[in-house]
């Protein structure tokens, strides 16, 4: 194995163990800066021997027996002691002894609940959003910082910052490490899932850049949906994420046409989908569904999603039940955005002029004033009612409103369209 | 990128002894773990091949060859599909398979890479694939 093979496999290992290694820690220590210090002490120690001594039988107990020695060093030196961490100093000692193999059955007693709370840690209201997500993107996703700052195309220095200030206020907030009960637990968790799905739409329509997708932060948004399904198995808004997040992962390969542009869900060579991730969509929907939850945001809108998955071709859409669907998220959770989603939901099931209607009601909306989707949709009701001046215009000013260059360009053919015709 | 991690068969597997509890529980707690990681994508046992059959072309012709084959090694009895970042993290989730084998000696697995349509390049026939939900 050379030390370059040597490294790939420690980066597949740190990727697999590092979350859980850093919760572990946490729950010892009390402190996610400290832990993730630790963790990554113990990752430098294991690139410095593995490439000789090859990947351990359990390279996750490795990894924890190492950092609490590190752990314990620092704490002989009185390090840890500044830190007012005495008593949490004696817990790591009495850990101490304890050989790898037991130390691994300990760890896997705690596992789940370890990573749950460093979720929930991650995601602490006291943080703001910027803040969780790059937080959850690094101690749970094992994402280095140059890898988030490249995902959200921001100085590395930026994301860092922005790291090391999260874990402070978290430390100043004396926030503890545990998961949230009782009436606490639903917001703390709805927390935690607009922070994944963020994560997710930062992936699947990013905001910036040359790029329509970065599939990858798509992948890891999803993973992380994944693995909270698995802690809270009995949490229906958690399956109707996974959901929303497998049928729309489903179309990526779809969305995307031969020169990089985006393809629109209804212009998609639905031969493309992906089945797999279709059926495990619908899967977890029927899981959220189970558990009462068909009525939760993110079932609501999975359920949306797999009424554009069940047709096989676009004109066999159920919009009316889509209608219906968005009738229902709009109560739930009213928004512009929603309503704007509504209103080409109605515009499919009952014509252009009634999803006008609701657009123009939208009009005044302060919260879409730079919002180039509702020029964009507007412009689109228009050209199909033949009014294709107006269309123009409205395309015009969307192009001029996003910040994406696919789809600026995609908005200035459909302009240009719309001159021509109008 | 998705790999698939194939089991091959034994003896036992293919005189269709059932897995017994230790080996369904090692098995369990593997795929808990790679769901646990959010990398399982799908898995599933196959049955013996007494149960199934083989055809074999010539030229135009095909004939129907009913198992049990005999050649254990050369034959799967399960599969695994994960879906990982990179080769790396794909063989460090298949160094922790358990043994699949029934009496708990010799056994084997296989790793495979699957195929995307798009690792195709443009054809019309690749469209038709994608057009019938493979890939």
């Amino acid at each position: 194995m050379t030390v370059s093979d040597a490294h790939r496999a420690i980066e597949a290992v740190w990727r697999i163990e590092s979350a859980k290694v850093i919760a572990g820690l946490t729950r010892l220590t009390g402190d996610v800066g400290t832990a993730e210090d630790l963790a990554q002490d113990a990752l430098v120690a294991a690139l410095e021997r593995w490439p000789e001594s090859g990947v351990p039988d359990n390279p996750g107990a490795w990894l924890m027996a190492t950092a609490k020695h590190r752990g314990i060093d620092a704490l002989r030196r009185g390090k840890l002691l500044e830190r007012k961490h005495v008593e949490l100093g004696h817990e790591l000692e009495a850990h101490q002894e304890s050989p790898e193999g037991e130390l691994a059955a300990a760890l896997d007693d705690h596992v789940g609940d370890d990573l749950l709370s460093l979720m929930f840690t991650a995601c602490h209201p006291v943080l703001s959003t910027e803040a969780r997500t790059a937080l959850t993107l690094r101690l749970l996703g094992g994402l280095t910082t140059d890898e988030i700052a490249r995902a959200f195309l921001v100085p590395k220095a930026t994301i860092a910052q922005r790291i090391v200030r999260a874990k402070r206020t978290l430390a100043a907030a004396r926030v503890p490490f545990e998961v949230p009960r009782g009436a606490d637990l639903a917001a703390r968790l709805s927390s935690v899932l607009e922070v994944i799905y963020l994560v997710f739409n930062e992936g699947y329509a990013a905001t910036a850049g040359d790029d329509w997708m970065r599939p990858g932060l798509c992948e890891d948004a999803l993973r992380l949906g994944r693995i909270l399904a698995g802690l809270v198995p009995d949490e229906p808004e958690v399956h109707g994420l996974v959901a929303l997040m497998e049928i729309q992962s489903s179309r990526s390969r779809a969305r995307k046409g031969p020169s990089g542009e985006m393809v629109l869900l209804l212009d998609q060579d639905r031969g493309r989908w992906d089945q797999l991730l279709i059926r495990r969509g619908l899967a977890a929907l029927q899981r959220a569904e189970d558990r009462g939850g068909a009525f939760g945001p993110y079932a609501l809108q999975a359920a949306i999603a797999a009424c554009h998955a069940r047709a096989r071709r676009g004109e066999d859409t159920d919009w009316k039940r889509i209608a219906a669907l968005y009738d229902a998220l709009a109560e739930l959770a009213p928004s512009p955005v929603v309503e704007l989603n509504r209103a080409v939901a109605v515009a499919m099931a009952f014509g252009p002029a009634a999803g006008l209607e609701i657009v123009d009601s939208l009009a005044t909306e302060p919260a879409l004033g730079a919002y180039h989707l509702l020029p964009s949709v507007r412009g689109d009701l228009l050209a199909k009612l033949g009014r294709h001046g107006e269309a123009r215009a409205e395309f015009e000013r969307a192009a001029s409103l996003t910040r994406n260059e696919p789809e600026r360009r995609l908005l200035q053919k459909r302009a240009a369209a719309s001159a021509e015709r109008g | 990128m998705r790999f698939m991690i194939v089991v091959k068969a034994t003896k036992d597997s293919e005189a269709g002894v059932m897995p017994h509890e230790k080996i369904l529980g090692e098995m369990a707690k593997y795929h808990e773990e790679l769901q646990k990681a959010g990398v399982l994508l799908d898995a599933s046992g196959l049955q013996a091949t007494s149960k199934g059959w083989r055809i074999k072309y010539s030229g135009q012709k095909r004939t129907v060859v009913d198992g049990p084959f005999t050649e254990a090694k050369e034959l799967i009895a399960g599969y695994t599909i994960i879906q990982v970042k990179s080769k790396e993290e794909a063989m460090e989730w298949a160094r922790r398979f358990p043994n699949p084998s029934l009496d708990g000696k010799e056994g084997e697995i296989e790793v495979r890479q699957l195929f995307e349509l798009d690792d195709f390049g443009p054809s019309e026939a690749v469209e038709r694939f994608r057009k019938m939900d493979v890939g």
